[in-house]
């Protein structure tokens, strides 16, 4: 297990309101890897999962705690401007929390769960949808590569209308954003962060490799979930 | 590179017949393209359409003589490949389309399509700002501007430390890839193609401006003096994620000073010639109404009416 500083802060601000309520508010903490920096190599390196984790992730969580910390305060305060104004910073640090704890868990060693294909339910309905998972493969990396700038591609669920898609969203902008229905399966982070100490500009073989940790079991779970 | 082809009599070498300011229809005046000596590639010869490519400009010094604030391998991959393949791929997206013959400026702008961008807006954008980042950049560069460009941030910052500290601030709050910018800004509220992001009366101001993936100044028609690119390939072999130390390191040790000043010369004296302009069409205007008479008429008055420059 990797091994980290690991918090759960609760932080009584002591705000008062006109009626004299305490609000109690809780920040959000870094999640743990489910494995070992090391355990996604040769696919992804070790630095990289370092700096993903400890340094971006993180920052995305520091960030949008303070920008949480600031708009509670500008709420209690009736501070409209200000309430609108921190929108974008918990959009982005937010967006980033959310998208990188869905992306550890789409993540597995190869000894263990990663690359092996998805269970018979999502198996079938992306055979069905696609043709085939070689087939969706293709499409998830075209809609990766054909991405300019920063964001994700996501493999989504709509979970009215019981129907798989492929999904882009933009810097960190979480899949909820292309549409209220959407429920993430697997994303991967298109980010240069993601990839560009080991593949460089070759944004193509990082998603080319990356499907050989890719951990099914987990998006097979949240699929039966929604669709049983 | 010309590549002769049969000559067709219904094809037009519309990169011959162009003027040289560009697209008044786009944009209401004509701008005169200060930018364009180098990025336009249109050739032609009797009897042979050409294809018009653009080159991949190298940096005016060698790829390791940044070193060691930026690396060598960041400019092998960030020039060598990053914009080699923004280059490579407008060429290709451009061949036999309309866009093919124009100077890169003009692509950029009409790609940019009041926001609805096209596809070829990324790489034109792209090339077009790699280019003008490499040329911001000098060996032994840093220390403090002179002259007018130091008078200048003085007024509009307050100070030299100000400025560095609001520029800073913008390039590390650039969410997602981007660029930051000092530019000059000389124009009105209306810019036709896109949104201002700084409306206001006052011009002949310097502002600082950030944009996101291959958006740049240009598309607001305002003057851009000087860029840090801060997608992440700009700087992660080097400085990983330290974003921060990276925009402090290029401010401090390789902002070319002299490129800025040289370009806000040039800036300023659009903006007067753009003054000059307005100036004689508002004259123009001004005898029309006093003549009674609709612009079609004949007027009698001293100015010459023609747009030939």
């Amino acid at each position: 297990m990797a091994l980290r500083r690991v918090s759960k802060k609760s932080i009584e601000l002591g705000l008062w309101h006109s009626h004299g309520l305490v609000r109690e508010f809780s920040t959000f903490s870094l999640p743990n890897l489910p494995y070992d920096y090391w355990a996604l190599e040769p696919v992804i390196m070790t630095e990289i999962m370092k700096l993903h984790h400890q340094q971006h992730h993180q920052s995305y969580v520091t960030n949008y705690n303070n920008a949480l910390v600031r708009l509670e305060h500008a709420l209690t305060m009736a501070d409209s401007p200000t309430i609108v104004r921190l929108q974008s910073a918990i959009k982005f640090n937010g967006g980033g929390h959310i998208n990188h704890s869905i992306f550890w868990k789409n993540l597995s060693p190869v000894k263990e769960l990663g690359g092996e294909p998805p269970k018979p339910s999502l198996g079938s309905a992306i055979d069905r949808q696609y043709g085939s998972l070689d087939a969706l493969i293709q499409k998830v990396n075209a809609e990766g590569a054909a991405l300019q700038g920063s964001g994700w591609v996501w493999l989504a669920l709509d979970k009215e209308r019981k129907q798989l898609s492929v999904e882009t969203t933009a810097d960190q902008d979480p899949l909820v954003t292309e549409g209220s229905a959407l429920v993430p399966l697997i994303g991967i982070d298109v980010w240069e962060h993601a990839y560009y100490l080991q593949y460089r500009d070759v944004k193509s073989n990082y998603l080319k490799n990356i499907w050989k940790v890719i951990n099914w079991k987990y998006a097979s779970e949240i699929y039966e979930k929604e669709c049983p | 590179m010309a590549i002769p082809v049969a000559f067709s009599a219904s094809s037009s070498p519309t990169c011959t017949v162009l003027p040289r300011q560009g697209l008044p229809g786009i944009l209401g005046s004509p701008r005169p393209l200060q930018w364009t000596k180098k990025e336009r590639r249109c050739r032609r010869k009797i009897g042979f359409m050409v294809t018009a490519k653009f080159d991949l400009k190298p940096p005016p010094y060698a790829l390791n003589s940044l070193e060691p604030h930026m690396s060598q391998e960041t400019l092998e991959y960030h020039w060598g490949k990053h914009h080699r393949g923004y280059v490579e791929n407008l060429n290709k997206q451009i061949v036999g389309t309309e866009l093919d013959g124009m100077s890169l400026e003009d692509i950029i702008i009409v790609s940019y399509n009041k926001g609805d961008l096209l596809p070829t807006f990324n790489n034109a954008g792209q090339i077009w700002n790699h280019n003008f980042f490499w040329e911001s950049m000098k060996p032994g560069g840093g220390g403090k501007p002179d002259g007018d460009l130091l008078k200048l941030i003085e007024r509009d910052f307050g100070s030299f430390e100000k400025f560095v500290e609001e520029f800073k601030s913008a390039a590390a709050t650039q969410f997602g890839s981007g660029w930051a910018w000092l530019a000059y800004k000389a124009n009105r509220l209306e810019v036709g193609n896109a949104v201002n992001p700084r409306p206001s009366d006052e011009d002949k101001k310097l502002v600082i401006v950030k944009s996101p993936n291959a958006v740049n100044p240009l598309v607001w028609d305002y003057s851009p003096l000087l860029t840090i690119d801060v997608w992440e390939h700009a700087y992660y072999l080097d400085f990983q994620n330290r974003r921060p130390d990276y925009i402090s390191i290029f401010i401090e040790k390789l902002v070319s000073w002299d490129a800025v000043s040289s370009r806000l010369e040039i800036a300023k004296a659009r903006a007067a010639e753009r003054e000059r302009e307005e100036e004689r069409k508002k004259k123009e205007e001004d005898d029309k109404m006093a003549d009674g008479e609709t612009a079609e008429m004949y007027v009698d008055n001293e100015t010459d009416d023609s747009e030939v420059e």
